[in-house]
């Protein structure tokens, strides 16, 4: 994929050594990049998940409170993390193709939303298997466990919307802003502990303090979270590369490119 | 080393069904989407070698 991309082709005015940063915008030039880039976030999640499991279960100390219980977390607080992380991402490029209409960010807004999707269950599911030995209950309707099924509800939202509007471009945008009055979630699910008095604990782990665990549990939450990053990265990218074959199948570029495979 | 045995491994100190109703569930999710991605992309690329053909023999 030598060919310039159109954004390169089109005479917009570039000023000595500025990068036009729309280069990479167009599905055309991207679709390369993204699939050079896979094996390598496939490799480090690989690498930090096998590291990650081992602190996890054989470095990390028994917890006094909830003896070996408490291993959950390795997985739960990671996957609710991306669950949040993941659908801001979604909701950047769903507003980026609103305000540039760029016809990548949609894609990669549609891209993000499944695997965004998996790690919301994710969380819920671990928090359900850790609430029943800790709390008792498998479910409760608490202030951080109910945003978190609303987050899990607006990921189904979005994939329904995307899948319901036969125009792609239009189903991005309609999308797009479902995915934007949705960013006002995450800031509920992420102060939910301190606005509610939930059944749900504080946060173990903050921006602004030192985190309240030993310091071999941190770093299994950490690897873990890292290992989860790179797969969601991996997963992404694989599926935007379908999304872009799928939209653009009628290109020359995707005629040529499929020439190439032969 | 926090494990006497492989047993012991496995009982999690009597969490056993929680702590492994977590990872399996986990890494049986993302084992299915590398599936469905995998078939995603072959049914893309087999459409697009299926629409090719005819236009390969015109002239």
């Amino acid at each position: 994929m030598s060919r310039p991309s159109e954004a390169a082709q089109s005479p917009r005015p570039s000023f000595g050594g500025r990068i036009n940063w729309f280069k990479y915008s167009s599905p055309q030039s991207f679709f390369p990049l993204a699939g050079a880039a896979i094996p390598w976030f496939a490799a480090a999640a690989a690498l930090f998940c096998v590291a990650g499991l081992y602190v996890s279960f054989f470095v990390a100390p028994t917890d006094q409170q909830q003896g070996e219980a408490y291993r959950i977390i390795f997985i739960h607080v990671p996957a609710a993390w991306m669950s949040m992380f993941i659908y801001l991402v979604m909701a950047f490029w769903a507003g980026a193709g609103l305000v540039f209409n760029t016809r990548l960010s949609g894609m990669m807004a549609s891209a993000l939303a499944p695997t965004g999707a998996l790690f919301t269950f994710v969380a819920l599911w671990t928090g359900a298997l850790w609430g029943k030995p800790t709390w008792g209950a498998w479910w409760v309707w608490d202030a951080r466990l109910t945003s978190e099924l609303i987050l899990l509800f607006l990921y189904f939202g979005f994939i329904a919307l995307t899948a319901a509007i036969d125009d792609p471009r239009r189903a991005d945008r309609a999308a797009a802003l479902f995915a934007l009055v949705g960013v006002i979630n995450i800031p509920i699910i992420y102060f939910s502990v301190q606005w509610w008095n939930t059944l749900h604990q504080g946060a173990s782990v903050s921006l602004t303090r030192a985190p309240t665990m030993a310091a071999t549990m941190f770093a299994g939450m950490i690897l873990m979270a890292l290992g989860f990053w790179m797969y969601s990265i991996a997963a992404a990218f694989i599926r935007v590369r379908c999304i872009i074959l799928e939209r653009e199948r009628n290109t020359e570029w995707v005629a040529e490119y499929m020439r190439e495979q032969r | 080393m926090n494990w006497e045995s492989f047993d012991a491994f496995l009982a999690m100190g009597g969490y056993g069904f929680y702590v492994w109703g977590s990872y399996a569930v986990t890494f049986a999710l993302i084992a299915m989407e590398v599936v469905l991605l995998r078939l995603r992309g072959r049914e893309i690329m087999n459409q697009l070698i299926r629409a090719e053909r005819p236009r390969r023999s015109a002239p």
